[in-house]
């Protein structure tokens, strides 16, 4: 029967390496500019801080920043300091790292909605980061407790940040 | 969008075919292609040289590891020397697809159009094709913490459980459900009949995603003949018609919303609904194949198209409603859980499902009720994009 | 059936280096120049769909396609990637809208090769994996240079024509608005170049530009609400060629010959000598154009003809008039839209009025870069 009515030809995984003809690792190297809108967060994020733009037409506050509202397509240029505190929206643990390797103890990684002093934010739309929760066990998760959670930023000492989103060092869960 | 009364050319599709989905298969892309093109153009009684226009998909290049890589598969579809172009829209590509060849048919430019997706997700082999997820972030800010691509699906499946107060068991029916519909289905990769709890015992990957939860990765292709309605006429007596079409894509801030909810599929679905004349899907329409990457996504999907309430597609799949032979069958091929997933080809084999079903010929898997509109929808991006095709006898 | 047109376009960048702005920003001010440029149109409530053409490969990220909506002011809209060059989704848009279902599509395209660190290893991975790639030559375009060399022997076209040619191009440059390498070089210059890979030397490929275009596309009866000033798109079509140059015949454009005759037919074209006013074509590397006169016969003898001048700006078959690619810069898959900008802008009035007033149509080509033959033709109108 030819191959097109059998659909194709499986091969297991000892096979699959035995035909394999070429290899090629791309080699892919960019250098991307930060823009004017990441420039200003990364130096918020060197200092301390997280900025984030406003648009006064719809009241969303952008984390990290954007120099047009996509909502309203108007230019922003009112920048705001929000508060590097929030509450989780959603956290899972995770067991594989960015490569598929296996962790020893699962890492623990969520939403964080941001507190914006003045400001409420629906549900729907808010200012929110994903970044590592600490201070949360796999049985936080798991019992859906760490929903809702008040998280802190734990900032890197000042003298080791430079300038990108792991100058924090994680979200700590704030124990009442 | 205006809707179908302004649109003059009926677009019909009439031929279909697949190539086997597995983890890896030994033909190239263009093979793949050529593989379910013949197998489409079998079906609907024509060749290659009929042809004037093919409309394809892929997803990510990284994958093949060929950049541009729309010329290259395309050759196996007999794209060299004609119109041909490739679209892109992540994971939803498999039903954008027939989307473009929708336009490009009722638009009277093509007349006879090949709509092709293919996939060869086993060539990105080291260390694992998931590694290629890497570089979907925003390469500035989310890609500095090293997330993997798992990561966003278990935010929004916990996200979704907790809003909606489904527990994994109700969820894990969904993935019961689909590797036993596929069964039936000849191409199927990862059929099998197993139990909730094999799925809660499964490896924890991100929790609360655990290994059977997920489809895996594949390579396959997927192929659809579409042609305008004199052209349909002539060669078959079944057409299946496109009733409606949609596409809806949200911002890449991801972590900004609220993930219980696919608004951009609401939209999306509104948009195919409106073609149509469709007001209550749920009554509306016979047969569905929602994306199913992973088993929570059946049922965040089917609320998203309105096939379920809010919150409520769980008890439709605990009362049986979405078996196939339920009031509403839900991904009677066995869906990417079940058949596989090279993800382009994945959505498109769903859209030749439901024209497999519209014309009662899927065999063991053809679903009890009698089907006239049926709708085939894929997702793809960070959690941002919803295409809808509905398909009518 | 709706007729569809050029409403308005936006542009950003043509510059080599655009650093101190990320690519997403440009893409916002071309967009904004756009919206205002087609009378002053929200994208939220007057734009039925958008499409933009890019790859992955030149922007660096996997699914870039997740980036396009927020700077287009498309956020919860349709929205879509083509990836291909610009005027494929000219080409998707155009049948949008002729299908009836769309009335107003924009259309997005951009290149940053600014920040492209390994360009030659991103060319060379779009090259057949398995035949062309181990090759690995040292200089990635010596495929582009047996097409040069193959076309020029059979067609008795000599070194000295290509470079009068491009000598030309730098010069028409200097009359446009968005060509930083516009320059006066002459044709002894040009002959005393070493060649790159032979018959090609550094003056015959074009240098990198950063540029993000945005182009408005409705149906004529919508564009009248918004504006009595547009451009009709008269036909559009689309020929793919092979992933690697080398698998089709060198010697003569044979893509350029299928889309040329579809376009024609569909445009009603007789005699394009005497019916287009103007050319806009893919220069990036010189020989592209003269390959594509052939092509579209404009010319029986292309050497002579450019000797004489014909192509020139006060030539009877003016190509590129006021500078192509190897002025303006490479915007890769921005190029088609480079040249439907250049189209539209004489057209309009807004460049060249005086001697391009009675330019009825002008038609633009653009091709995939560098690996494949993928041609795409579009015909614009007043």
């Amino acid at each position: 029967m030819s191959i097109h009515k059998l659909g194709g030809t499986p091969l297991s995984d000892e096979e699959f390496k035995k035909i394999i003809k070429e290899i090629t690792r791309p080699n892919a190297k960019y250098l991307m500019s930060a823009g004017q809108a990441y420039s200003v967060f990364f130096e918020g994020l060197r200092r301390g801080k997280i900025i984030g733009t406003y648009c006064e037409r719809c009241g969303m506050i952008y984390v990290p920043p954007k120099i047009f509202c996509p909502y309203c397509f108007t230019t922003l240029d009112k920048w705001v300091e929000v508060a590097d505190e929030g509450k989780v929206v959603t956290a899972v643990a995770s067991y594989y790292s960015a490569n598929m390797e296996r962790l020893k103890e699962p890492q623990i990684v969520g939403i964080i909605k941001l507190d914006v002093p003045g400001r409420t934010f629906t549900s729907y739309r808010f200012p929110g980061l994903l970044h590592r929760i600490c201070g949360a066990s796999l049985d936080d998760v798991v019992s859906q407790r760490i929903f809702d959670a008040r998280v802190k930023a734990r900032w890197r000492p000042s003298e080791e940040r430079k300038g990108d989103i792991n100058d924090i060092e994680c979200f700590e869960v704030i124990k009442t | 969008m205006k809707t179908n009364i302004h649109v003059k050319n009926r677009v019909a599709i009439i031929g279909a075919g697949l190539t086997l989905f597995r983890r890896r298969l030994l033909e190239t892309p263009q093979e793949m292609t050529w593989i379910a093109s013949k197998k489409a153009l079998e079906q609907a009684g024509m060749d290659f040289k009929d042809i004037d226009c093919v409309i394809s998909g892929s997803a990510p290049d990284t994958f093949d590891g060929v950049h541009m890589k729309g010329e290259y598969y395309s050759e196996g579809a007999g794209g060299f020397g004609k119109l041909h172009f490739r679209v892109f829209v992540g994971g939803g590509t498999g039903v954008f697809v027939p989307i473009a060849g929708w336009w490009m048919v009722a638009s009277g430019l093509c007349k006879k159009a090949l709509i092709v997706a293919e996939e060869k997700m086993s060539s990105a082999a080291d260390p694992h094709p998931q590694a290629v997820f890497r570089h979907i972030w925003d390469p500035l800010i989310e890609k500095m913490l090293g997330p993997n691509l798992i990561w966003i699906f278990a935010l929004e499946m916990h996200r979704y459980m907790h809003k909606c107060g489904v527990s994994k068991e109700d969820i894990a029916l969904v993935s019961v459900k689909n590797k036993a519909n596929a069964l039936d289905h000849p191409c199927a990769q990862a059929a099998a009949k197993i139990s909730v709890e094999d799925v809660l015992k499964s490896e924890v990957l991100v929790y609360p995603v655990n290994r059977l939860d997920i489809s895996p990765v594949s390579d396959g292709a997927a192929a659809l003949v579409m042609v305008s309605e004199d052209v349909a006429r002539r060669y078959t007596d079944n057409p299946i018609w496109v009733a409606g079409i949609g596409f809806n894509l949200d911002s890449y801030s991801w972590t900004n919303r609220e993930l219980a909810y696919p608004l951009y599929l609401k939209k999306a679905a509104d948009m195919a609904y409106k073609m149509a004349g469709i007001e209550n899907p749920m009554k509306q329409i016979d047969v569905a194949e929602p994306y199913d990457p992973f088993d929570y996504k059946e049922l965040h999907h089917m609320e998203g198209l309105g096939l379920a309430p809010r919150c409520k597609a769980a008890e439709l799949t605990k009362e049986g409603v979405t078996q196939r032979d339920g009031d509403l069958p839900i991904n009677p091929s066995g869906g990417l859980l079940g058949v596989g997933n090279p993800i382009a080809a994945a959505g498109l084999m769903k859209v030749a499902e439901i024209f497999w079903q519209l014309r009662g010929e899927a065999g063991r898997r053809q679903v009890k009720k009698p089907v006239y509109t049926g709708l085939a929808q894929a997702w793809g991006d960070l959690m941002q994009v919803g295409t809808v095709i509905i398909l009518r006898r | 059936m709706s007729q569809p047109v050029v409403l308005g376009i936006g542009y950003s960048g043509f510059q080599p280096s655009t650093s101190h702005y990320n690519i997403r920003e440009m893409i916002y001010e071309a967009a904004a120049k756009a919206y205002e440029d087609a009378g002053g149109i929200d994208p939220g409530s007057d734009v039925d769909a958008f499409v933009s053409c890019q790859e992955d490969f030149w922007e660096g990220i996997s699914i870039n396609d997740e980036f396009v909506p927020d700077q287009l002011g498309a956020v919860l809209k349709p929205v879509y990637t083509i990836s291909g060059d610009s005027l494929q989704c000219v080409l998707s848009a155009y049948s949008m809208i002729r299908s009836g279902a769309f009335d107003v599509v924009v259309v997005e395209s951009h290149g940053k090769p600014s920040e492209i660190l390994t360009m030659r290893d991103m060319i060379l991975m779009s090259y057949d994996p398995i035949y062309i790639r181990p090759l690995n030559p040292e200089n990635v375009f010596v495929f582009n240079a047996l097409e040069a060399k193959a076309f020029m022997e059979y067609n008795k076209i000599d070194r000295e024509a290509l470079g009068r040619y491009v000598v030309s191009s730098l010069r028409k440059g200097l009359r446009g608005r968005r060509n930083p390498y516009a320059s006066i070089k002459n044709v002894e210059a040009y002959l005393e170049e070493e060649y790159v890979v032979e018959p090609l030397t550094k003056l015959d490929f074009a240098p990198y530009s950063d540029a993000a275009v945005v182009v408005v596309i409705a149906s004529e009866d919508v564009a009248k609400k918004f504006s009595d000033e547009y451009i009709k798109i008269s036909g559009v079509w689309s020929v793919s060629g092979t992933s690697s140059i080398v698998y089709d015949d060198l010697r003569e454009d044979t893509m350029t010959k299928i889309a040329a005759r579809k376009v024609f037919d569909m445009t009603g074209i007789k005699d394009p000598v005497r019916e287009i006013g103007v050319f806009e074509i893919d220069e990036r590397i010189s020989h592209v154009p003269l390959m594509v006169i052939k092509a579209l016969r404009l010319s029986e003898d292309v050497n002579r003809d450019l000797m004489m001048g014909r192509f020139d700006e006060e030539g009877d078959l003016p190509v590129n008039p006021f500078g192509g690619a190897l002025s303006e810069g490479n915007v890769l898959e921005a190029h088609g839209l480079a040249r439907l900008v250049n189209a539209y802008e004489i057209l309009k009035g807004s460049l060249g009025s005086r001697r391009y007033s009675d330019v009825e149509k002008i038609l633009i080509h653009s091709r995939r870069w560098p690996s494949s033959r993928t041609t795409t033709l579009a015909i614009l109108s007043r």
